[in-house]
């Protein structure tokens, strides 16, 4: 029965993706992906994607960590806040950005119809993923360890990265890695503040559902391959990660 | 020192990423007063909306939460070929963007398609309508129920069940007297997940729905078609109405943790 289910909704779905890409034969294939558009999308996708995790794995792990070893009023309100780009509707999300970095900004820093943000709404939806995979494992961390590096003549930073970083490591690249398989697939948030421009602004997600508006259904099938690959590899890296990570614990 | 100084990086850091933006839009919202706001939620377009939002996700909740139980319970209670396999396929539509979800479902359920033909022969339109969209949202909501429900499943262990069987229940009895009530919390999360998760969806539903207002305009297609017609003041006002929803779901998801911990 599951199988069943999980073949009509996901499985034959995304197989006819996949079929329809390779229509033309795998030269069709490659010249669909590589057209001016969609490699520049595809570019601009990657390109910011790896920014987006690189940035969240040093703000996550930042954040988690002010959230467990530090103590300040409010913080309860900020540990509920973490959660708030997944509750949030995607495209509320491109909204209330553009609403502060938009052409209207009270800020005066107005990023639409720019790179920089897209990367701002990457930002905004990815923040949950190291944040949510770092804390628990920080918060099981043995202080006793450190504590005994310390009383060894270990400084700081010696302690940070020789103990805690160690045990850290698998569940913050856990993270990062969730947060650029988002990124790469994201489409509601970056729709409103890109503005959509070709070779410019536009993400691969955006510049599917411009094909498929366009009624280029191989095109668009093509450029979903790419990201259905990507995802894939993405999976079986995370379940690699979780071994990584299980053996070391 | 140093604790004072990552403090503020973070805080900062939240402060122009999240609470900012997010304050904005309640401000610039009610910035002439409520009247306008209710207003522009009550049009008939808006009403539409939101009568199409709820009938989906809710269609979308049962059918998910029905799966979600049955996934798990298959995962965790049964050991057959493939289950690897089954696990890792659950995981699947996290991963993939809501665009490609939604040109899966055209390319096999559309007019043109063979199987989709069929149907439409039956009487029986998906894409640009109602079961599209409803399929869509299962898709993209598929893995919540059952990562919910999975973990505490192992925990609780077969004794119990074992022991309703040697008293002679049925499975269904089973099911429902043990089985059941032990895991309700977690199915509760998972619910509310799904329930938040298929009212925001935007992408995959904008793709199969064919965005044709008054008829398959969602809450969310509402939001950006108003945004694209320059109509700010209705766009604003909905995209409230949804971060209020999401607000509420943050709240119960809290509530309903603790609970777990407990057990």
């Amino acid at each position: 029965m599951a199988t069943l289910y999980l073949s009509l909704i996901v499985l034959i779905p995304l197989a006819a993706v996949v079929l329809r890409s390779m229509e033309d034969g795998l030269s069709g294939f490659w010249a669909q992906v590589t057209t001016p558009e969609a490699s520049s999308a595809l570019k601009l996708t990657v390109v910011a994607s790896l920014l987006v995790a690189l940035i969240n794995l040093v703000m996550g792990t930042l954040i988690a960590w002010v959230l467990v070893r530090d103590d300040f009023p409010g913080k309860r309100i900020v540990e509920m806040l973490i959660d708030l780009p997944f509750a949030l509707p995607t495209i509320v999300a491109g909204l209330v950005l553009l609403a502060l970095y938009g052409p209207s900004s009270p800020l005066g820093v107005d990023l639409a119809y720019a790179r920089s943000g897209v990367v701002v709404a990457l930002l905004f939806v990815t923040l949950p993923f190291v944040v949510r995979t770092v804390q628990p494992v920080l918060l099981e961390l043995d202080k006793e360890v450190e504590e005994a590096a310390a009383s060894l003549g270990a400084g700081r930073a010696t302690i940070f990265r020789r103990v805690i970083l160690p045990s850290l490591l698998p569940a913050m690249l856990s993270g990062t890695a969730l947060a650029f398989a988002r990124s790469i697939s994201e489409f509601g948030s970056t729709v409103l503040i890109s503005g959509n421009i070709p070779f410019q602004t536009q993400v691969a997600a955006v510049s599917i559902f411009g094909q498929i508006e366009s009624d280029n259904m191989t095109g668009a099938a093509a450029v979903s391959t790419v990201l259905l690959v990507v995802a894939l590899v993405m999976l079986v890296a995370l379940d690699l990660l979780q071994r990584w990570g299980s053996r070391r614990g | 020192m140093a604790r004072y100084g990552l403090r503020t990086v973070a805080l900062v850091y939240l402060l122009f990423l999240l609470v900012l933006p997010v304050g904005l839009i309640c401000w610039t919202t009610f910035q002439d007063g409520i009247a306008p706001v209710i207003e522009s939620l009550t049009t008939p377009s808006a009403l539409h909306a939101f009568k199409v939002t709820a009938q989906v996700a809710v269609l979308t909740v049962i059918a998910n939460t029905v799966f979600g139980v049955g996934t798990a319970v298959l995962l965790v209670r049964h050991e057959f070929r493939g289950r690897r396999v089954l696990n890792m396929l659950v995981d699947l539509p996290l991963a993939v963007s809501p665009v490609v979800v939604g040109l899966a479902l055209v390319l096999v359920y559309g007019r043109f398609a063979p199987f989709g033909g069929w149907l439409a022969d039956l009487g029986i339109d998906v894409i640009f309508s109602l079961p599209g969209m409803v399929l869509a949202t299962i898709f993209v909501c598929l893995p919540l129920v059952v990562r919910a429900v999975t973990p505490v499943l192992e925990e609780i262990g077969i004794e119990q069940e074992q022991a309703a069987w040697t008293l002679g229940s049925k499975p269904w009895q089973t099911f429902r007297r043990v089985t059941l009530p032990a895991i309700r919390w977690a199915l509760a999360y998972g619910m509310v997940l799904t329930l938040a998760r298929a009212l925001g969806e935007y992408g995959a539903v904008a793709v199969v729905s064919g965005r044709i207002k008054d008829q398959t305009q969602t809450l969310t297609l509402f939001v950006e078609e108003r945004f694209q017609n320059f109509d700010q003041q209705a766009a604003y006002a909905a995209a409230f109405a949804m971060a209020v929803i999401a607000v509420l779901t943050l709240l119960t998801i809290t509530l309903l943790r603790p609970r777990e911990d407990e057990r």
